[in-house]
């Protein structure tokens, strides 16, 4: 029989704990995310001989607080999944630092094991260790090691698989916090008895230090009011005496602790030099260089998935055109079967528009990948931050924003190197703001129909104006609204310079690549079959078209379908903005895709679904539409109703529908706001 | 005594040191600057402070980057 045990990873940011997972893994592993968070959950396995050893590499944190929603997963995960061992990686030529987190481990009771990592760079800058001090002061067996190349990881599987079945740790050292400190933790767990339930679950002292701190979490578990009042006094007898917050007094004393052990156990054996990383620094974020590098980089990105990754979309699209074709010539039945349109136009449509985003979203994930392993996304942000902070958002919100220039979908999953939630919602709700590709075609048929040649640039380039001044001011409005809290003043760590190693950064795309199809493909395929019999049913008799041509033939059934009835039914409510039933129903139409606007318009005119006739269909426009309406179509494409693969993106990565519902409908009302507001002005200017 | 004057870390300029005193934020931040090790009696190198956006510090061989707000919420000891 095979046994089993759990291991889960913890360090701190930029300890370079997801290579040693990723080494410890190889390709057994699978992303998820924590129930009702947006946070990352990486799992894996590994074998040693006939053991199973089960591993979760928890999201990077500084400390074991209930600050933030990374912090509580994690200590949460070894509160209540009890992992047979905890490893903690050590970015070891930044030792003091990083121990702080082992301190909180030690007080956690769990069978720990440290990995010094990156112990490469520390000899390069002259610490030696010596582990046995080490391993006694922290109560833990060490490992040496250098993830990016894969050193030591041999040994860390043996390590975790000895310390899994040496039993209950033996407490060899515990932190004394200095008497005025254990006078009160005494008290504290004296009066916890009376707490059965939580003593069994956090352990007494772990308790009693975690109430001293005020710890948010810990607080609101539902202490008797005996306990609280008792932690109050503590607190405020702490505050006299010391002159200090408790938990200050706390943290100190933990880093006075790490401190003592490092002196007696690692040597210095060279000053501290400038290394490459300043000098590279001083470079990327020069206060002259620093933007222009920026946007080259992030321009360079945007070409790399969009340019770059029209050549696969072109032959992903080729592929399932070439499919279609292929059904519908070999259908053994009559070409006008109802279940061969549903292959066709449902399903094979269906699929091939959610691979149709593949290249984009692998290519996209790969250029973050590198842009993250490498260290650079920390400067980013850093540079971005001053102008990002007054829409209240992050430094780092503006890259998933110009990524939505090219396509909403990529850019909402790219939202995930946000790690506040509050600012990562924001961002997604106006990511759709952004004018994406997939726009472009509605704009290149109105623009022409309506504008004479020297007014349609600066046309189109108010079009994409207005949407990002929407998408500022929406953010701004959310931030102060539903997505109220303090900005969270910007406290950022820039890790070293490191070059991204090639297993990282293609696992990385990898996951990115799957979880896409997995989850948002195969809501998106379900709508697209939606609206694929919206458009097709209720069929209409085939007496009625009798004698229309093929294209006329299509206008009438879409005017029967569910769709065409929906459109007519909203002509009242779309009259004020300029809007008859055709635009109506072709509105409705491009929720499958933004695109589909201008295919549904020509089948409104009869004209089949080609869109190659468009000097033909743009006659038909200028005629039956004045220029405003024109541009009152164009606006409300741009702002209202994201496709369905961008709200089926949404629900995945905000955990919920709600939101996904929220951003379509709250865009949809601006939409007829603003549309509303610009065609009732604009008739009364004209006139 | 004149060479230990409490100032606001913003107020120094790349190069110099300083000893961090105190930070008048939340206690969440608090703890949080304190899990990145900033903390009371700890010893930081402004690296670079432009007069525009955030700046950044060296903390114990690690370096940090702190918006311009967090920055005037720090007191520190100058060198």
């Amino acid at each position: 029989m095979s046994r089993k045990i759990n291991v889960a990873i913890a360090g701190n940011p930029n300890s370079g704990k997801t290579t040693i997972f990723n080494a410890m893994t190889g390709g057994h592993q699978h992303v998820g995310n924590y129930p009702g968070v947006t946070v990352e959950k990486r799992e894996g396995t590994c074998t040693r001989d006939d053991l199973e050893i089960n591993i979760v590499d928890l999201p990077g944190t500084y400390s074991l607080t209930a600050y933030t929603t990374e912090e509580l997963i994690t200590r949460n995960y070894i509160i209540d999944e009890h992992p047979d061992v905890v490893v903690d990686i050590v970015d070891s030529s930044n030792i003091e630092r990083n121990l702080f987190m082992a301190t909180q481990l030690m007080e956690m009771n769990v069978p720990l094991v440290l990995v010094f990592n990156m112990s490469d760079i520390a000899r390069q800058r002259g610490l030696v260790f010596d582990t046995d001090k080490l391993s006694s002061f922290f109560g833990a067996p060490i490992v040496m090691t250098v993830g990016n190349k894969s050193e030591g990881i041999d040994e860390i599987v043996s390590i975790i698989v000895e310390t899994a079945f040496a039993g209950p740790a033996v407490v060899t050292s515990s932190i004394t916090y200095g008497q005025e400190i254990e006078e009160e933790i005494t008290k504290i767990e004296a009066a916890l008895d009376i707490e059965a339930e939580l003593v069994r679950k956090y352990g007494k002292r772990w308790l009693a230090i975690k109430l001293l701190e005020w710890d948010k979490e810990i607080v609101d578990k539902g202490h008797s009011d005996k306990v609280l009042s008792l932690v109050e006094t503590s607190r405020e007898h702490l505050r006299k005496v010391c002159g200090d917050q408790p938990q200050t007094l706390i943290a100190d004393r933990r880093y006075g602790y790490i401190s003592g052990a490092c002196q007696e156990a690692v040597k210095s054996t060279t000053e501290m030099r400038h290394d490459m990383s300043d000098r590279v620094d001083s470079v990327l974020t020069n206060r002259v260089f620093g933007l222009p590098i920026f946007i080259c980089l992030m321009y360079i990105v945007f070409q790399l998935t969009f340019s770059l990754g029209k050549y696969p979309m072109g032959w992903l699209e080729s592929l399932f055109g070439w499919l279609s074709v292929f059904v519908t010539a070999n259908w053994p039945g009559p070409q006008d079967s109802q279940i061969l349109s549903l292959i066709v136009d449902g399903v094979i449509g269906g699929v091939g528009g959610v691979i149709v985003f593949l290249p984009n979203i692998l290519l996209l994930f790969l250029a973050i990948a590198i842009l993250e392993d490498s260290g650079y996304m920390s400067r980013a942000a850093f540079i971005m931050d001053q102008i990002m902070h007054k829409i209240g958002l992050h430094g780092k919100s503006f890259i998933p924003m110009l990524i939505g220039f090219g396509c909403s979908v990529p850019a909402i999953m790219a939202t995930r190197i946000l790690e506040n939630r509050r600012s990562r919602l924001t961002t997604m709700m106006v990511i759709p703001l952004f004018s994406c590709g997939a726009r472009l075609p509605i704009y290149a048929l109105m623009i022409p129909a309506f504008f004479e040649p020297r007014m349609r640039g600066p046309v189109l380039l108010l079009i994409y104006f207005i949407g990002i001044v929407l998408a500022i001011v929406c953010a701004k409005l959310l931030r102060i609204t539903l997505f109220k809290g303090e900005t969270i003043p910007f406290v950022m760590e820039l890790p070293p310079y490191r070059l991204p190693t090639a297993r990282g950064v293609i696992i990385h795309m990898w996951h990115r690549g799957w979880m896409y199809l997995k989850k948002a493909g195969t809501i998106i395929l379900g709508i697209s079959i939606i609206l694929w019999a919206a458009t097709t049913y209720p069929q209409i008799d085939d007496s009625k078209l009798a004698g229309l041509s093929d294209e006329a033939a299509q206008t009438v059934q879409i005017q029967h379908s569910a769709v065409g009835r929906i459109g007519t039914t909203l002509e009242p409510v779309m009259k004020p903005l300029g809007f008859d039933w055709r635009v109506s129903t072709a509105l409705v139409g491009a929720f499958a895709a933004k695109e589909v606007f201008v295919s549904q318009m020509a089948i409104m005119y009869s004209m089949g679904e080609t869109d190659g006739r468009s000097e033909a269909l743009r006659q038909h426009l200028t005629a039956d539409y004045t220029p405003l309406q024109g541009f009152c179509i164009m606006i409300f494409c741009l702002i209202s109703m994201p496709c369905v693969a961008t709200i089926a993106m949404t629900r995945q990565e905000s955990g919920n529908w709600r939101w996904a519902l929220f951003q379509g409908g709250a865009l949809t009302a601006l939409a007829y706001v603003v549309t509303l507001t610009v065609y009732q002005a604009g008739l009364r200017i004209i006139i | 005594m004149s060479d230990k004057t409490e100032v606001k870390l913003s107020t120094m300029i790349s190069g110099e040191t300083a000893i961090f005193k105190d930070v008048t934020v939340g206690d969440g931040l608090r703890t949080r600057l304190a899990a990145m090790g900033m903390f009371t009696n700890v010893e930081i190198t402004i690296v670079s402070n432009s007069p525009r956006g955030p700046f950044v510090v060296n903390v114990k061989g690690s370096k940090i980057a702190l918006g311009r707000r967090m920055a005037e919420k720090i007191v520190v000891i100058k060198k």
